[in-house]
Parts: structure tokens; sequence; C-alpha cells
């Protein structure tokens, strides 16, 4: 009964949806009150049903329903209740739910936060919020229905993915989901400009805390995802140039070129019709990752089960979605995006320079995860693109752009003088050159690559450090109220851009200082690693609810000193019979410390793998950096619009 | 106005690649191993442990060499065409049983019907690693001299039997 409701509850919200993706547009367009009015009760009644829907799955997935199909292929009655709840999202059916519901989440805000927004424009973006719901509805109810039913019903289900069985997969789809479908916003906030005629710094205002909002949710996804990553599949890497990752980076990289262009189109009015193409591709990307995951098209560690139908819908989705916003783009942006001039050394310069990179990088993505397809649909053969491609492209486009980042912040706008620029960075510049020469001397190690990563990374925590001296200095105000009196919106800036800084640390010490063995252990055998001692302390068989573990015990030792055990441990879980690493870490500041259990060998031995690697946290920190930059400059006090419009109108 | 429609013919060129990119299986990967001879092994009989076999043995003839085990859930749906394919008597069939136990090897067998004329035990998947096994099923087709002239990744089905293997097979075995 309970699944039937959650059905009926998702066809109800596809109407409700046809209401909201129609009636307010066209109402816009006639300028009729009634028809626009519509928008927001419409946009809350679909919140509530596709809510229900979704707490329908849920309820059937905690009572272990297993005459529900998905249920039964995604749950078992082993499962912890946790992993029973994260199954909702945990295959095809339930994570388009979760993309629906999030939409839906994402709809409502609009429709209670846009109290300042004139009539016609608020109409305007829910209604193409309306359309987008639509499409993952329609797509739900035809070909990828989570309510289906299995008659007869299973004893028992087929069990939740035991990858996705961890902590990190209970929270890390629904972030990024956030952060993917938070675009929307952004892209319905272009099209409804696009429409409307109206290209404006308000439009840009409005803009950009929804498009920060939503790029947070993907920097943390993303985060969690690369930490999952890391723990779970026990290789030690943190990135994988997965078909999936790229899915999520790739409108990370158009996200973040997004924030700093709306930045320049507030501010100075200019790069209007490419700020709109960012706002587009950007949540296209995010589509599009949503087809390569769930079509089939390209095998990854992540893949779902594949049916061409739903191949087939999600490409006239896109081309529907995508390809109708691109040509509305060519059709209104010539007559409405006229920009204000800059020079050529001005931070509009610099900023779009930067855009320009990360777009390109972003293209650089694309096609690297698209080519092995291309090639395959021209008749070339067969080839799979891997970490070599990614990483020599990746690194030259991703070079200069950080030097630039370290820039840009500092020269003025609309007309900066390079001289003037040159003497205030020269402290900067110097200092990170010597050390990034100096210090892999000193640690015994020297490669172009970790030189250009430490002076990348010590340039931009350079020329912050200058550029918040700049800003607190020279005043005769007491340090506290000089602090106070600076917006939290650059401070913001300040805190994600020396997150780049600790990411490209992290990432440079790693991979140039990492080091690995793989050995072969039996009970009482010593591995010596980094000065460390890794003494195999012998594998013990525990049970857990759903699987059955080997767990390992390796106590580490420096100089005879006792440092700390790691457990790593070889699962198998049981309905599935598919073994799972668990790599037992012990994290810190400087180091982790790392061992994965391999293979069992002949008389109690163990094939071991254990790494040190250096700073390799740092990489997961600046991304909270990041993320936390973006919360303070959405905590800023000039997007509490809602008051100053009200007084305003007052 | 030229330059703002830039953007939507890149895109719909990358869907036509996408939509033809629908109708092309990712998992249907040529095996670097095609051409070349296959790889040594010689490991115990699943039957008989103290028995060995070695693909040396099979040298001479054309026989297809099918890697399962008792806990893949595909090998379920290959299994009746391989019996069918052994009753034929077109091709002789060897197995390898990929990191299984004994017991419950040999229940499989003896429930769903031994297709193979002789099966080894790679209980620690290390003749796998050789040929280049990331799934279960997998087969391949080995000709006189002992070359991998095909790999078939995934559970064979009638139709791959009937259109890809078994002309193959013919064709080697008149050369």
């Amino acid at each position: 009964m309970i699944p039937e409701v959650g059905h009926f509850a998702l066809i109800l919200a596809l109407l409700v949806a046809l209401v909201q993706g129609s009636f307010p547009i066209i109402g816009a367009a006639r300028g009729n009150a009634v028809w626009m009015g519509l928008a927001r009760p419409a946009a809350r009644a679909q919140f509530l049903l596709i809510a229900v829907a979704f707490l329908c799955l849920a309820y059937a997935f905690a009572t272990m329903d297993y005459s529900v199909t998905y249920v039964a292929t995604n749950s078992n009655s082993k499962l912890p209740l946790q992993y029973r709840i994260a199954a909702v999202w945990g295959g095809h059916e339930g994570s388009l739910l979760l993309w629906a519901m999030i939409l839906s989440i994402w709809t409502v805000a609009v429709s209670f936060f846009s109290k300042h927004l004139p009539d016609a424009m608020r109409a305007r973006i829910l209604g193409v919020m309306g359309l987008i719901s639509i499409g993952f509805l329609l797509f739900m109810l035809t070909v990828s229905n989570p309510f289906e039913r299995l008659i007869p019903a299973a004893m028992d289900g087929r069990d939740l993915n035991p990858l996705l069985q961890d902590p990190g997969m209970v929270f890390h789809p629904p972030m990024l989901y956030m952060g993917y479908v938070g675009f929307s916003v952004a892209f319905a906030f272009a099209i409804a400009a696009l429409l409307g005629g109206e290209l404006d710094a308000a439009w840009a205002r409005w803009s950009r805390p929804w498009t920060t909002m939503a790029w947070v949710f993907l920097t943390a996804g993303i985060m969690a995802g690369s930490n999952w990553a890391y723990y779970e599949l026990g290789w030690g890497g943190w990135w994988f140039w997965d078909a999936v990752e790229n899915a999520s980076f790739m409108p990370w990289l158009v996200g973040t070129a997004l924030i700093h262009s709306l930045a320049v189109t507030e501010k100075r009015g200019s790069f209007k019709a490419w700020t709109v193409l960012l706002a587009i591709c950007a949540f296209s990307l995010s589509l599009l990752g949503t087809f390569l995951v769930r079509s089939g098209v390209l095998t990854s560690v992540h893949a779902f089960a594949t049916d061409p139908r739903r191949g087939l819908f999600i490409l006239a989705f896109l081309v529907v979605v995508i390809g109708g916003s691109l040509a509305l783009f060519a059709w209104r942006a010539p007559t409405i995006a006229r920009g204000g001039k800059f020079d050529v050394v001005s931070r509009e310069s610099f900023l779009l320079a930067n855009n320009v990179l990360l777009a390109v990088a972003a293209i650089s993505v694309l096609f690297g995860t698209l080519y092995p397809l291309f090639l395959d649909a021209l008749g070339l053969g067969k080839i799979s693109v891997g970490p070599p491609y990614f990483d020599t492209v990746f690194a030259p486009l991703m070079a200069p752009a950080l030097f630039l980042m370290g820039i840009g912040p500092i020269a003025s706008w609309k007309q900066a003088a390079l001289p003037e620029l040159a003497k205030r960075l020269r402290w900067a510049f110097g200092v990170s050159v010597t050390t990034a020469v100096i210090l892999p001397l000193l640690l015994g190690h020297w490669t172009p690559m970790i030189g250009l990563g430490l002076f990348l990374a010590l340039w931009i925590i350079g020329t912050t450090v200058n550029l918040v001296r700049q800003r607190l200095g020279g005043t005769e105000q007491p340090l506290v109220v000089r602090i106070k009196s600076t917006s939290r919106s650059w401070w913001g800036m300040v805190i994600a851009h020396l997150g780049i800084a600790v990411f490209t640390l992290g990432v440079t010490i790693v991979k140039g200082f990492e080091s690995e063995i793989a050995v072969r252990m039996q009970t009482g055998d010593v591995a010596h690693l980094a000065g460390y001692d890794f003494t195999f302390e012998g594998v013990t068989e525990a049970e857990g609810p759903n699987y059955t573990t080997s767990r390992g015990q390796i106590r580490i030792t420096k100089s005879g000193k006792e440092r700390t055990v790691l457990a790593p441990e070889k699962r198998v879980y049981t309905v599935q019979n598919m073994p799972m690493t668990e790599a037992g870490i012990s994290p810190g500041i400087i180091h982790d410390l790392y061992a994965s259990l391999g293979e069992p060998l002949d008389d109690g031995a163990w094939s071991v793998r254990i790494y040190h690697k250096p700073m390799v946290e740092w990489i997961w920190f600046g991304c909270l950096m990041m993320a936390f930059g973006g919360l303070l400059a959405l905590s800023d006090k000039r997007y509490r619009l809602k008051k100053r419009t009200a007084k305003q109108v007052q | 106005m030229k330059r703002f429609l830039l953007p939507l013919v890149v895109f719909l060129i990358v869907m036509g690649f996408l939509g033809v990119g629908l109708n092309l299986d990712p998992r249907e990967v040529p095996s670097p191993l095609v051409g070349k001879a296959a790889p040594t092994f010689n490991l115990p009989r699943l039957d008989d442990p103290e028995k060995k076999i070695s693909n040396k043995d099979m040298l001479g003839q054309v026989w297809l060499f099918n890697v399962w085990a008792s806990w893949c859930g595909a090998c379920r749906e290959e299994h009746p065409v391989l019996v069918e394919l052994a009753k034929s008597g077109a091709v002789p069939v060897y197995g390898m049983d990929y990191k299984d136990t004994r017991l419950e090897a040999r229940q499989w067998l003896e429930i769903g019907g031994n297709p193979y004329v002789a099966s080894v035990m790679d209980a620690d998947g290390r003749v796998g690693i050789d040929y280049g096994v990331y799934g279960v099923p997998e087969t391949y087709v080995i000709d006189k001299a002992g070359i991998i002239a095909y790999k078939q990744i995934g559970p064979i089905t009638e139709e791959v039997l009937r259109d890809k293997i078994l002309p193959l097979v013919k064709r080697l075995q008149a050369q």
C-alpha cells in the first residue's frame, strides 16, 4: 500500500510540475499576474509530494518490503538500519528520486527567498525549475520507477553494494547532488534573464549566493568522495580520474569560474554573455554527468546496470534542455549582453584569464572522459584514457591559473599598473621561488613538479598575506575594528584561496615524497618504511552484521617506541560474496601511515601493502577551507537582502 | 550572432557521439593477449588434485578455455549453453575454476552438469592474472598452435556461440 502511495505522489508531482513549468512562464510573457502567481504554490506542492514519495521509499526500506523490486535489489534483512536508509539512494531509481527531491528542495528555497525579486523574474525562475523537474519525474515514471512491485516478493534482498556500505557513502551522494542540482538555480536565473531580456547587475547579485551555496556543497561532496576512495579502495589513492569523479569535477571547475565571473558582472557589468554561458554550462555538465553515470555509456567503478531506453531518454532530455537553452542563448545574448570596457592589465582581465583556464580545464576533462567513446563511435578502436592523460593536461592548465590567482585580488578594477603590481608582489615572488628551490633539496628530493607545486602554493600564501596586510594596514584604527570593517565575503575569498594553497601543498608533497612497499608478512614479521617499523601481529577472524572479516593487526614503532596500531581488514560481504578492503590508517598533520591487507597466502602469511603518505590530509583540509570560505561569503550582510529591500520599499 | 551559436554547435556534435555511443558496448574490450601464445599453466585437476594439466597438453587441437566459479552468478546463465556445446562435441571445453573451493565447485558441476573435458583449479588466482581475467566468466578460444584467437568477456550466450565462436572454431580446425 505504502509504495503505491509513493508512486501516486510522484504522478501528482508530475502534474504539478507541468503546471509549474508552463503557466508562470507564459504568464510572465503576457503579464498575467494570476498565472505568474501559480509558481510559488506549485513549487511548494511539488516539494511536499516528492517528499511523500521519498519517505514512502525510505519506509519500504526501513520495513524491508521485498515486494518492491528496488528494495529487494538494494537491501537485505541483515543490513544495518542506517545503510538501509542510505540504500534509498544506493541504486539507479533511488538516486533519481534523490535528484528530484533535492531539485524540489532548491525550488522551494527559491520560492521562499525570492521576495525581493520582480514577480515576472520569480515566475520564470520557478517555471524553468519546474520544466527540469518534469524531465526527471517523467524519467522515473516511465523507465526507472523505484516503486515497481516484484511479484512474487523476494524472500530476502540482494543487499546494498558493499562499496556503498560505509558512513562516508551515507552523506557523500546527498552532498554531491545538493551541489550538482544547486547549479539548476543559477541556470534558471540565467534562462529567466534571457527570457526577460534583462541581464543586469541585479541579476548577477541575485544569482551569486545561490551559486556559491551550490559550489560549497559540491566542494564538500567531492572532498567526501575523494576521502572515501582513499580509505575504502585500499590503494592509497585519493583521485582516480574515474568517469564518475570527472562528472562531478567538471561542474565544479565551471562553477568556480562562474562564481568569479558573476563577481565581475555584478561589480563592473562586464562578461555578461560569458557569465550566462557559464551558468548554462555548469548545470549542463551536471546533467551530462547524470547521463554518463546513469546511461551505461562508459564503464567505471561506479557504473550501474544499463538499460538502453534509459540512456535514450536522458539523451533526449539533454538535447531538449541544453540544446534549448544554448539556442536561446545564441538568440538573445547578442542583443542584451553589452559589457563595460577594461584595460589589458586589470582585475577584469586576470579574472577573465582565470575563467578561460578553468573552462579549458573543464573541457579537457570532458574530452578525456569522452575520448574513448568518440574513438569507439568512429570505429577507431577501444582505448581507455587514464591518469597519464589527465596529469599531463591538467597541471599545465592549472599552474598559470594558480599563478594568476595570486595577482588578481591585488590588481585594481578597470586598469592596474604593471610596475606597481610587480613592486607589491616582489617579496612574495622571491620568498616562494627561494623556498621552492631550497626546501625539496633539504628534504633530499627535487623534481620540477615538486618545485612548481611548492612555488605555486607558497606564491598564493605569500600574495594572500600581502593582500591581508594591505587591507588591514595603513589606518589609525585598532586592528579589531579594521578586521570587523572588512566584509565577510572578502574574508571568505581569502580563506578559500588559502584553501587552494593548502590543497596544492598537500598534493605536491604527497606526490613527491610518498613511499610504499608490498610485502609478504607472517605473524611476527617486521617491515620498514620511512623510518618506521611495522610489525605484523597476525590476523583474527570476526563477524560483522552482514559480513565476515579478517582483521589484521600491525604495530608501528619508531626507534623502539610504540606509535600506534593499525587494523586493516579484508571483509567478505556474505550476501553477494564480495570481498572488500578496509584500510588501516593512522592520520596525522605531518603524514598518514596506511596499511591494507592483500590476499592471504599459504602458511598463514598475508600480502600487505604499506604506504607512507606525507601531508595527504592537507588535500581534504584544503577543500574544507574552500567550502568554509564559501560559507563565510554567504553569511555576508549584503546577502540579507530581504530586510534591506523590505526597508527600501517602506 | 555567429560566435554565440558556437556553444550550441559543439554541444550538438557531442550529443551525436553520445547517441552513437549508446549503441556500443563499453564492455566489449579486445584482449591484448589475442594473437599471442596462451600463458603457460600447470594446475591440479578439480576432480583429482594429484593429477596436473598443462595448456601444452592441448597442443594440436582447437579448444575453449572457460574461466568459471561456483560463486559466480553470470556463470549460471552461461552454464546451460556450455553443456549443450559439450553435447554437440563441436569443440572440447576445458574449465578453470577460479578462486573457488573444491567442494563447492564439485557440487556445482554435479547439479548443473559438467560440460568440461576437465577443469583445473586456480585457487589463488595466479593463472587468472597471467590471462588477464578481470571478471568471471571469461572464455578463450585457443588454436592448434596454442595461440589465443579470441576472448569472450562475460557469459557466452547462444548468439555469441553461433555467430562468433563456432565459425571461428571451424575456421581454426580447418587450418
